[in-house]
């Protein structure tokens, strides 16, 4: 019953129809994506933020487990001697999933693989042992610099351990562990994270350009705007202190903020590790709305393993 | 309905996988009305109810999201296939017991996926929220199943041709498994970056266009001749209409990242593949506005058809928007902002809902062959809902365009959001009407079930008057 002509010829009309948009709309992008060599920004992001900041096997609550950090070195972790210049380096201790550039080095574009695969060693590193990476550059004939992924653990020889402990904890961002709550707590459902082409980059600040991405996953645009665009955050607003107070009430500096409290990051205990009263918080700023204190309550020190120190960490490697 | 599950097939009496699908639907719309009004008023008022996670903005809004697209939308358009394919083949439903299961793994599963998501369990990409073994699941249990029972019904049907609403059905339950498949694949397969990014969209837009738009036309196809007793205007037109589904909306999917640095040749073939969306767009509201012909007291007098009509009326406002906001000229000033909010409430719950709402009031009453409970509950959710949306619509529309002025004129962000205030109050007002009349509507069916006056055999539901 269902073999008669007209329906023949439409079902061969219809794979016609939708292959040919699929090949349109998924094959032929996919050249010119695969053809993108990582930029600067893209290295520096796909390292900081690491293999995956959504769901994933290695993380599947988003609890920042299994996650590199950034640092910023001021002593070289062999020697112990000063550096002329401060060196940033991403760490990925042993079991943390590689970065996307490193597992894949196809996805940096044919340049910067190159690159990272010859003078970067990436192909050495492993995820059993650790890395430490940094970001390197090879002078271009036209007076520019073409960056690529130094693996400092081949290179170098330091060790992921080593690494952390000489720069400390005021050195070590953990924005991948941050991003992860970025996306688990939704923020990029009000902060997008894509200034538009059009007047946005005199506000948020560049609009972020094709190679700017390779290796993020989530890259978590966002679609719905309702706060300002945090792409560039970290330039415009590099205060620790006005980040810790944003988050855990922001009518503390923005009194007609709609953004959520996110007090509850703090985790129960404070810097010091003592509990947080959090009913009291509360109570004594409903006074200070209300007209019956001067001075809001101060916000207390949120602990170095706290949600709150990896979200103000990422929010301000947001450059 | 459980002792279904196990029941031998020839016990189970034709319709109950409709029945099934057609309450949980109607379950799942007052939850996810009830989160979408919960959410909004979070957005009016930040301080209300603070410093919880599991009930904070950014872990609800996702679980609104899709509660409403999987559970209100997608189960109505089961229950409809289980019972419109059918009875447009003049034949049963090919599996009973497989529609039965269907629907419970459906709401496990979508009760399994909101917790998950709820609790912050997310790939991080809208509309593909789920982590990836949750789509696996959705592809495996969901919408294969019901593709399965779909097409084997139309393979068995004792018709010749293949009506209208079949041909999109048929068609829509094959697209989205492969949309779903395809759309995951930067999850499957850890795809990065621009890549991801795209993706993420291609599936937001086909989600839209191959599923949800084509299966609550097609549900209008049935609807309106059926009750009206009016045939179809045109067949051809709906020949024109079901091609450039096809054709013109499976490709404009760059069109979503316009202002993202995507090869421009692909944002400049979607923004005209965009435009041309127009065609089914025109094509199916004519088609279904001229069936009315003559018939036109039927929006006064009768619940389904003044659901599906106005439903088809707001596809023309829809349309037109879509078609053209999309474009560069347009889009840079009202991308990302509250406008497309706007758009997307009137595709899911201006046109898409009120044409499913009809085929799940017509439905619930052929299958359990009783006459709806009261007209009274029916009329105040139908101005509950058409109140309660329209006040959303413009407020977010409003709040939209004072967004896009404040983008170009380089406003102060904050400044955008105190002149917004007074928008996202009404916004969560609109939305509370919503959430309200569908606690009506689920009242009024439930009745139905246990009160309604039985139909005879041999009438239509619409046949009968009304009592209360």
């Amino acid at each position: 019953m269902v073999n008669f002509r007209e329906y023949k010829i439409g079902a061969r009309f219809f794979g016609l129809a939708l292959g040919g948009s699929m090949t349109i709309t998924l094959f032929m992008p996919s050249f010119d994506l695969r053809n993108v060599n990582a930029t600067e920004m893209a290295l520096d992001k796909q390292l900081w933020a690491g293999h995956e900041s959504g769901f994933s096997l290695a993380d599947p609550f988003l609890r920042g487990d299994n996650r590199p950090v950034r640092v910023t070195l001021k002593v070289d972790p062999k020697t112990g001697q000063p550096m002329t210049n401060p060196v940033t380096a991403y760490v990925y201790p042993a079991g943390t999933p590689l970065p996307n550039g490193v597992d894949h080095p196809d996805n940096l574009g044919q340049i910067v693989e190159q690159l990272s695969q010859d003078k970067g060693r990436i192909g050495e590193a492993s995820k059993a042992q650790g890395a430490v990476f940094v970001l390197n550059s090879e002078p271009q004939g036209d007076g520019t610099k073409q960056f690529y992924i130094e693996n400092a653990s081949a290179t170098k020889g330091w060790t992921p351990d080593e690494v952390v402990k000489a720069a400390g904890d005021e050195n070590t961002y953990h924005a991948s562990y941050g991003k992860s709550i970025f996306v688990r707590e939704g923020c990029w459902w009000c902060h997008t994270l894509l200034p538009e082409e059009t007047q946005d980059w005199q506000v948020f600040g560049a609009p972020p350009m094709l190679g700017d991405f390779n290796g993020e996953s989530p890259t978590a645009f966002g679609s719905d705007r309702k706060a300002p665009d945090i792409l560039h955050v970290g330039s415009r607003n590099s205060s620790r202190e006005w980040m810790m107070l944003h988050f855990f009430n922001p009518r503390l500096v923005q009194p007609h903020s709609i953004m959520p409290r996110f007090d509850y990051l703090w985790g129960p205990v404070d810097a010091k590790g003592q509990k947080i009263n959090f009913d009291q918080w509360r109570a004594e700023y409903n006074e200070y709305v209300e007209g019956k204190r001067i001075t809001a309550p101060e916000v207390p020190m949120y602990a170095s393993n706290s949600d709150a120190r990896a979200l103000i960490d990422f929010v301000l490697s947001l450059k | 309905m459980f002792k279904y599950l196990f029941a031998k097939s020839e016990d189970i009496p034709q319709g109950a996988a409709a029945v099934y699908f057609g309450f949980s639907a109607i379950v799942w719309f007052v939850i996810g009305t009830g989160l979408g009004a919960f959410n909004a008023s979070k957005l009016a008022f930040p301080d209300f109810v603070t410093g919880l996670e599991f009930v904070s903005f950014g872990h609800m809004r996702q679980v609104h999201v899709h509660a409403v697209i999987f559970g209100w939308i997608s189960m109505a358009f089961a229950m409809a296939m289980m019972y419109m394919t059918p009875a447009l083949g003049n034949t049963k439903l090919w599996s009973e017991k497989l529609g039965i299961w269907n629907a419970f793994l459906w709401n496990v599963g979508l009760s399994l996926g909101l917790t998950l998501l709820w609790s912050g369990m997310t790939s991080g990409r809208e509309y593909s929220d789920f982590p990836w073994f949750i789509d696996l699941y959705i592809a495996t249990f969901m919408t294969i199943p019901l593709g399965i029972n779909v097409w084997m019904t139309i393979i068995h049907r004792k018709t010749q041709g293949i009506y209208t609403t079949n041909w999109f059905f048929g068609t829509a339950v094959f697209m989205v498994s492969i949309v779903f498949i395809v759309g995951n694949l930067p999850e499957f397969f850890h795809l990065t970056g621009l890549t991801e990014a795209y993706l993420t969209w291609w599936f937001a837009h086909n989600v839209l266009g191959l599923w949800i738009t084509p299966v609550a036309a097609a549900i209008a196809y049935y609807t309106i001749p059926k009750v009206s007793g009016n045939p179809l205007y045109s067949h051809r037109i709906g020949h024109l209409h079901f091609w450039s589904v096809v054709v013109f909306y499976s490709t404009p999917a760059a069109h979503h990242l316009m202002s993202a640095p995507l090869p421009e040749w692909l944002k400049s073939f979607a923004s005209v593949e965009g435009v041309l969306i127009l065609v089914p767009a025109v094509a199916f509201v004519s088609n279904i506005l001229l069936t009315m012909q003559g018939k036109w007291n039927m929006f006064v007098e009768n619940l389904e058809i003044r659901f599906t009509v106005t439903g088809c009326l707001m596809a023309i406002p829809l349309n037109m928007q879509g078609g053209f906001q999309q474009t560069r000229a347009i889009n840079w000033y009202i991308h990302g902002t509250g406008w497309i909010v706007a758009h997307a409430h009137l595709a899911l719950l201006g046109f898409s809902t009120f044409l499913e709402a009809a085929a799940v009031y017509l439905g619930l009453q052929t299958l359990l062959k009783r006459k709806l409970y009261s007209l009274t509950l029916g009329n105040l959710h139908f101005w509950f809902l058409l109140i309660g949306f329209t006040t959303y619509w413009v407020s977010m529309t409003i709040a939209g365009l004072i967004q896009g002025a404040g983008k170009i004129y380089e406003v102060p962000y904050i400044d955008v959001v105190m002149a917004e205030h007074p928008y996202m109050i009404a916004r969560w007002i609109g939305g509370s009407l919503v959430f309200t009349g569908n606690c009506f509507w689920l009242y009024n069916m439930w009745m139905t079930a246990r009160a309604g006056t039985v139909i005879p055999e041999g009438r239509m539901a619409h046949e009968l008057a009304y009592e209360r």
